[in-house]
């Protein structure tokens, strides 16, 4: 036990003397939150439009007002069909929209820039929304109810995604990098010829990442409840108690690319690649997992962030109890179980 | 095997196999009590893998052998316990001071804090280090640290110390100090076994082998081994004896 003690003494002298790690590390999700929360956001403001009107009626009259006075929108006026994709084309407008009555009905085709993909969704979104407010009460209209984030807004929602790549980020990549560090500088071989047990080495690398996690974790939910506003409950007594498997979970993985790798520079790539660039991709924390060909769903399957995120979901967004996320938990807890078996049996015989 | 009290190391067709490559070759040696035992042989002859199945850090593919009295193949955790240590960089964290360097070793080792202090304030007095109790090992000279790396390697005062290149990379008159060391260790009763690039230092020691393509070639004491192979300097003695070498550099 005293053993254990002053190894954990050690590696956080380690941790708190370097300095700069340390700034990145707690600013590192300070940062991302308020980047994801407020700069990058999917909504869309000032799109410019024109329109195309080969008979002026009442209707199109009316409609093109409601353009010029959506705060949404910037009406850049009427033009001719012919220069509609040049005005596109050269970025001077994001959207047209062309309003035919000429051959009977009146028809609307919107023709958008979308080189942005997310944006000319968002546009036309909001385009369609503005001819259905006027055709409520004439025709039947679709009416959406968005649940659970009834603003869309998208600033509490990237906080699942967030805290899933950044556990993986501190607990693989610092871990194995420092277990890495001390086998390149030699220090390894004194820990393992004393007569301290492996195991004692590895928790003496565990705990006090663990414990950075934790205060990461407690700093990053005080931001989603307080500056991003996420609703408050009981439930984050689930959030923490999942994300600290979580955090176990990604202290395994470091651990296990130690026992891999032999350079700091490569612990850093392979937990750089091979972890972190799942994770953003494949967790589902930018893109929705449902739209992936088949075989990416099924490789994200064995990504611990997708379920990690799934059930921050279910359990900061939608506000579920914690018996709608069992089936994640349950994944998590073998992935970690299997993870941490293998990283400590390879970690002791690798010596 | 052998167990009688002036015996530290005892070896006996020890072999160490990596699928079907033989890094160690049925090699047997003893070491006595109190001796500086020697160990050479070129980059690849097997030394390191040797010396790491003495530590207790792995087990020999076969052989027997016995380390301050306890059986390598069964008692490495008692190995562990009886020796010292000090690999090639003379590796301290950097970032820890040279006090915080030294508690750590010796609580790992089972020192009560008692006895810490009290050893410490003696060895900082020998090793006239005690202004730099509290600077970062990162920022002490090489030769100093070289110095405390030994010195915490021997804390706990250890049967035997194992000493892997102690002295690569430092200036001959730091490296004739360590020696100065490692002298005053031996005559406190502490057996030495070390490794080295220098033939030189070869001289010093009590017994000196050498190891070709995982056997050891030859082993003696220098003056014999001179005497036997017509040469004045021990790196005469090593390149006859390495010249047939077909592994390493």
């Amino acid at each position: 036990m005293p053993t254990l003690i002053s190894l954990i003494k050690k590696e956080s002298l380690h941790i708190v003397r370097d300095k700069r790690t340390m700034l990145i590390t707690l600013l590192m999700p300070l940062v991302l939150l308020l980047l994801f929360g407020f700069a990058i956001s999917t909504e869309v403001n000032d799109v410019r439009i024109v329109a195309v009107v080969d008979r002026h009626t009442d209707t199109t009259r009316e409609i093109l007002e409601k353009f010029s006075a959506n705060d949404y929108f910037t009406f850049q006026g009427l033009v001719s069909a012919d220069d509609v994709e040049t005005l596109l084309r050269t970025g001077k407008t994001d959207v047209a929209l062309l309003l035919r009555n000429q051959n009977g009905p009146l028809e609307y085709q919107i023709v958008v820039d979308a080189s942005n993909t997310t944006s000319a969704k968002a546009m036309t979104g909001y385009i369609e929304a503005v001819l259905n407010s006027g055709r409520a009460a004439a025709a039947p209209a679709v009416l959406t109810h968005t649940l659970y984030n009834p603003q869309m807004k998208s600033a509490y929602n990237f906080v699942p995604g967030i805290m899933g790549m950044i556990f993986i980020l501190i607990c693989a990549i610092m871990t194995s990098v420092s277990i890495v560090r001390e086998k390149e500088t030699g220090t390894m071989d004194l820990l393992l010829v004393s007569p301290i047990k492996p195991r004692t080495i590895i928790l003496g690398k565990l705990v006090p990442y663990f414990l950075l996690s934790c205060i990461i974790l407690a700093v990053m939910l005080l931001i989603a409840y307080t500056v991003l506003g996420l609703p408050f409950s009981t439930g984050v007594v689930n959030v923490v108690f999942i994300s600290l498997l979580y955090i176990v979970l990604s202290l395994s993985i470091g651990l296990l690319v130690s026992t891999i790798v032999n350079t700091q520079l490569t612990a850093l790539i392979v937990s750089a690649v091979a972890f972190m660039l799942p994770v953003i991709m494949l967790s589902g924390m930018i893109f929705p997992i449902d739209n992936m060909p088949v075989v990416l769903q099924w490789v994200s399957c064995i990504i611990p962030a997708r379920w990690y995120i799934e059930a921050m979901r279910k359990l900061m967004i939608q506000q579920l109890d914690i018996e709608f996320v069992f089936q994640e938990i349950a994944i998590l807890l073998s992935m970690t179980t299997v993870l941490l078996t293998l990283s400590v049996k390879k970690f002791s015989s690798a010596q | 095997m052998n167990e009688s009290n002036d015996i530290a190391i005892s070896v006996r067709n020890l072999t160490k196999m990596f699928g079907a490559f033989i890094a160690v070759d049925h090699i047997s040696f003893d070491v006595k009590r109190g001796e500086i035992f020697g160990f050479l042989g070129a980059n690849g002859a097997g030394k390191t893998t040797a010396m790491r199945m003495l530590c207790g850090l792995s087990y020999p593919t076969s052989g027997d052998g016995f380390v301050a009295g306890c059986d390598i193949n069964t008692q490495a955790e008692g190995i562990k316990r009886r020796i010292g240590y000090m690999s090639q960089k003379f590796s301290l964290y950097g970032d820890l001071t040279v006090m915080e360097n030294l508690r750590l070793f010796a609580t790992v080792y089972g020192m009560s804090d008692k006895k810490i202090s009290e050893v410490s304030t003696d060895l900082f007095k020998n090793l006239e280090m005690e202004n730099m109790r509290d600077t970062l090992v990162k920022d002490i000279p090489v030769g100093w640290r070289q110095k405390l790396a030994f010195a915490t390697a021997t804390i706990h005062s250890p049967e035997i110390v194992f000493l892997d290149e102690p002295t690569g990379g430092v200036d001959p008159i730091t490296r004739r100090r360590f020696w100065e060391l490692i002298y005053k260790a031996s005559s406190d009763g502490m057996t030495v076994f070390v490794t080295t690039h220098y033939l030189d230092e070869a001289e010093y020691c009590n017994r000196v082998s050498i190891m070709v393509d995982g056997r050891i070639s030859a082993l003696d004491t220098p003056q014999t081994l001179k005497k036997k192979y017509n040469a004045t300097t021990m790196d005469e003695v090593f390149r006859i004896v390495a010249k047939d070498a077909k592994r390493g550099d």
